[in-house]
């Protein structure tokens, strides 16, 4: 036990989650917002911005996130030379936040999208037929209830990008969890199993607020019909 | 393709306000409209009677586009109803729409369903368009419900607050499709004496229903459709007592039995 406790004083495991909630934090609001448009793109009456929508969601889906996140560190980054900031650590922070940003956006796109499905066709007939064009309608009347309907795929999508943070240690993010973890495992081999337990426990504690939380919300929020 | 004789009368003289020209529409290839030629006045009510199917809900909402046609042409006051966009959302708002489903906005309050066409779309100032929303709900008869939910409100009360969302637009014709169809029995009536209070101040109205009452006490003109064709019209008295085409016989008899 001793052994297990001195793990903290050499170790700093609060400060690696940190990392991950920040990662998360930031890569969620920006997914939030490229996610909506794009669900406005894919319900959107233009057929080149639906099959834009279409295009993004399909290829972001379906490439692994790893890829995604080692291509922003060794192509944007190494090769390209982008950087995000002038300190390595921080822009080599900012590129995973983006790497994760791009890759939700395309999951949070589909969950709006179920959600503008729980609308009926006739809320978006009568916003047209008072004279709303696409855009008040959406804003004004379908993505309110959309977004309602569709909390708790959000909430979904949100618990898996909080765990996929700690794939940010493929875009050399040295600070967060997972790599803190690695590092652990590599000098104190003795204690393997209750490390991971510690890891493994620091993510549930996270991510089940989160689950009660929109389950609630979703059920306070949900539009009367 | 028939070809029935379809008269093109209009109750009064002027140029007509709602005018459909030679329009057609197919679903794959049920042909659900087939060359429509309709005119409608000023301060006309027109109703659409004619068995589900026929074609009377699509030609209701064909009107202000929420179904495209293929082919003809439609204007409202003159102008050519727009293919899109903002021309198109322009001359929406000039047309009432009552739904069979009343589709009230599910999320905002009784109120907040009749203020926001005035405030987004005419661009009226807060205060006022509450004003307006008030007294219009208060003629419908629903003024104390403003502050509640659609889905607290029963059916006929909802379909009251949809008449007066659309009148807040201050529009030049109010499209009814099937108004009753979703009422129970007992809240038919408080919807009916709403358009018939509409259509005695000179509400100009297209009415698809199955309510042959109102029809008789309110309509200036009936309309039979059938197989997406316009097969007769006449004033109600004229076609109740005397219809001419055998499917308009037919059709009355099957309705008027019990």
């Amino acid at each position: 036990m001793e052994n297990y406790l001195s793990l903290f004083e050499t170790y700093n495991v609060p400060a690696a989650f940190w990392v991950n909630i920040q990662l998360s934090f930031w890569a969620a609001i920006i997914a939030l917002v490229i996610g909506t448009v794009l669900a406005l793109f894919r319900i959107s009456p233009i057929a080149s911005l639906q099959w834009f929508g279409a295009a993004y969601v399909n290829i972001f889906r379906n490439t692994p996130l790893t890829i995604i996140l080692a291509f922003g560190f060794l192509g944007l980054f190494s090769v390209m030379q982008i950087s995000l900031a002038a300190d390595l650590n921080v822009s080599l922070f900012r590129i995973a936040i983006v790497g994760l940003a791009l890759y939700h956006a395309a999951f949070v796109c589909e969950a709006i999208r179920s959600g503008v499905n729980t609308v009926p066709l006739g809320q978006a007939e009568a916003a047209r037929a008072i004279g709303l064009s696409f855009l008040p309608a959406a804003r004004l009347i379908i993505l309110p209830q959309a977004f309602r309907g569709a909390i708790a795929p959000l909430g979904n999508v949100l618990i898996a990008l909080i765990k996929n943070s700690t794939v940010a240690a493929a875009g050399s993010v040295a600070a967060e969890s997972s790599s803190l973890m690695k590092t652990m495992i590599e000098f104190r081999s003795d204690l393997v199993i209750p490390i991971f337990l510690t890891f493994a426990l620091g993510f549930v504690v996270l991510v089940i607020p989160i689950g009660l939380l929109t389950t609630w919300a979703s059920r306070k929020l949900a539009v009367a019909r | 393709m028939t070809s029935e004789p379809q008269p093109t009368t209009p109750a009064s003289s002027g140029s007509p306000l709602v005018s459909l020209r030679n329009v057609n529409k197919h679903f794959g290839d049920l042909h659900v409209l087939r060359n429509i030629n309709l005119d409608v006045a000023r301060g006309e009510v027109v109703v659409v009677i004619g068995p589900s199917g026929s074609g009377k809900s699509t030609l209701c909402r064909a009107i202000n586009r929420l179904e495209t046609i293929d082919d003809g042409e439609i204007t409202i006051d003159g102008k050519v109803l727009p293919a899109e966009g903002k021309a198109l959302a322009k001359l929406r708002a000039d047309v009432g729409m009552v739904f069979q489903s009343f589709n009230l906005f599910a999320h905002k309050s009784i109120l907040e369903n009749v203020t926001l066409g005035p405030i987004k779309v005419r661009g009226m100032k807060g205060g006022e368009a509450k004003d307006l929303a008030m007294s219009l709900l208060k003629r419908v008869g629903v003024d104390n419900q403003a502050q509640k939910l659609p889905a607290q409100l029963s059916g006929g009360q909802q379909q009251r607050v949809a008449i007066a969302r659309a009148l807040a637009m201050k529009p030049k014709v109010m499209l009814f499709d099937e108004p009753t169809s979703a009422l129970d029995p007992e809240m038919i009536n408080e919807v009916l004496d709403a358009m018939v209070s509409l259509a005695k101040e000179g509400m100009t109205m297209i009415v698809v229903t199955h309510e042959m009452g109102f029809a008789r006490r309110a309509a200036d003109r009936v309309i039979f459709m059938a197989d997406g064709q316009i097969m007769e019209q006449a004033t109600p008295e004229e076609f109740f007592d005397n219809p001419k085409s055998d499917r308009a016989k037919d059709f009355l008899g099957k309705i008027l039995s019990h």
